[in-house]
């Protein structure tokens, strides 16, 4: 039988009362939401916690998708059935629905949370590829109300390590919208349904009089986080998205990611990987821009 | 610590440790055994139970995090010795071999029956997509859904025709 090793199980009724908890109980404290990459951690004594903190009930605070005209706000609590059924994101960024569709099965999806996700550090998570891809930033906030906004690149430290102190919380996630056409999409290469990416990509294209004004790839489970890969979007941008241009960000992208060989395949079938993705993820963003 | 949850319509209050699972709690502390306990990964889904009328897997659920909520599990599923139409379907069409993924199985399909009464097989498979069977090759449990569907549906069609 697999069960966490003994802690105390509070239950936090606010933001603001989870950030006085944690910082009254300081590092030996972790907020759980869905639970579903922590208590696995837990049961197998790779994460261990005198205190956690259950911010479940945060949902009417933190679970909403906002839509404005430069930016869209997700909260931190909003479950990934929410985020793959919303009409509204899907519209703006079909890339979420694209990635929701292959993360986990619908029962965990029930359960799971974009913060969560986020501040799990994976470097195959599906989530954190999408905010890298959209160029999103992060909210956390800490004591006394204050709030301070990382880019994903700054929120990232490292596998499994994020930005967010322990008397802080992620609060929510702010994709900024432009006002070109844009089109975006998302590929994963798994061993079976719903497993963690061999690799993943994302893609958002943003065109203007059918010319890229900004492209941007993200690629999971070839690093030691989600990458961003500034060079794609530098020989994208001024062009016309054709076939050869797609092929040209394919091999930057196989170029520069740094996968490892292990039990889901080799570093060069990644690499592999990693072109064909970008190419697709790329084809796909560009046909749905212009559409 | 001290938690407090509705499990098929009745409340239980129990003194239990923070990291106890949900599908200990059922199964060892309120003797419910029809939920059935595997993998311990979130990846088979035999443990799979509603929490208010969502299916979530048991076994990565705190029992703590259920306090103050509604649990369904199989043994909530029948109304006395009618068996629900999605168990009746999984009896018809031979739904089940062994019986170990059985009552994930019909929790999932209830609710998306619920959700969506007349589903298609691709419907169906995505539903059940995480979780696992060893007998039947999914088949039959896809039969034994589509029975429910159409039996819910002249069921609806009959009561609709007496009150008309």
């Amino acid at each position: 039988m697999q069960v966490p090793a003994p802690f105390e199980y509070e239950r936090a009724t606010s933001v603001d009362q989870a950030i006085g908890l944690l910082e009254r109980l300081g590092s030996s404290a972790r907020l759980v939401a869905g639970g579903h990459s922590l208590l696995p951690m837990m049961k197998l004594r790779l994460a261990n916690f005198e205190y956690l903190i259950d911010i479940n009930d945060l949902h009417a605070e933190l679970g909403y998708i906002r839509l404005s005209d430069d930016e869209v706000r997700i909260g931190a609590m909003t479950r990934h059935r929410e985020l793959l059924e919303s009409d509204v994101l899907a519209g703006v960024f079909p890339i979420f629905r694209d990635a929701e569709k292959v993360i986990a099965d619908p029962i965990v999806r029930n359960r799971g949370t974009l913060g969560g996700s986020l501040c799990q550090a994976d470097p195959s998570e599906d989530l954190s590829a999408v905010c890298t891809t959209l160029d999103a930033s992060c909210v956390i906030r800490g004591p006394g109300g204050s709030e301070r906004v990382v880019t994903m690149e700054e929120f990232h430290v490292g596998p499994y390590e994020t930005a967010v102190a322990d008397n802080e919380i992620l609060t929510e996630v702010r994709i900024p919208r432009k006002t070109f056409r844009v089109g975006s999409a998302y590929a994963k290469v798994e061993r079976r349904a719903g497993d963690w990416a061999v690799v993943s990509a994302g893609a958002a294209v943003w065109l203007d009089q059918g010319r890229i004004v900004d492209a941007r790839v993200g690629l999971a489970a070839v690093g030691p986080n989600t990458t961003g890969i500034p060079e794609i979007s530098a020989a994208l941008r001024g062009h016309e998205p054709d076939e050869s241009l797609f092929e040209l960000a394919g091999a930057i992208a196989a170029r520069s990611c740094e996968p490892v060989t292990d039990t889901r395949g080799s570093a060069d079938y990644k690499r592999h990987l990693a072109d064909e993705l970008t190419r697709r993820t790329l084809r796909k963003a560009v046909e749905r821009a212009r559409s | 610590m001290q938690v407090t949850m509705t499990v098929n319509g009745t409340e239980y209050t129990r003194e239990i440790e923070g990291r106890m699972l949900l599908v200990h709690f059922l199964r060892d502390v309120l003797a419910l055994t029809g939920t059935h306990w595997g993998c311990d990964t979130s990846n088979c889904g035999v443990c799979v139970v509603w929490m208010d009328g969502e299916p979530v897997k048991s076994c990565t659920v705190l029992a703590a995090m259920a306090g103050g909520h509604e649990v369904r599990t199989v043994e909530g599923l029948a109304n006395g010795a009618e068996l629900d139409p999605i168990q009746e379907g999984f009896r018809q069409c031979h739904g089940l071999q062994c019986g170990f993924c059985t009552p994930g199985m019909l929790m999932t399909c209830r609710a998306l029956l619920d959700k969506n009464p007349d589903p298609t097989e691709g419907e169906i498979r995505e539903a059940i997509s995480g979780q696992i069977c060893r007998c039947t090759g999914y088949s039959s449990i896809i039969r034994s859904v589509r029975w429910a569907a159409v039996h819910e549906a002249a069921a609806v069609a009959t009561e609709e025709a007496v009150q008309a």
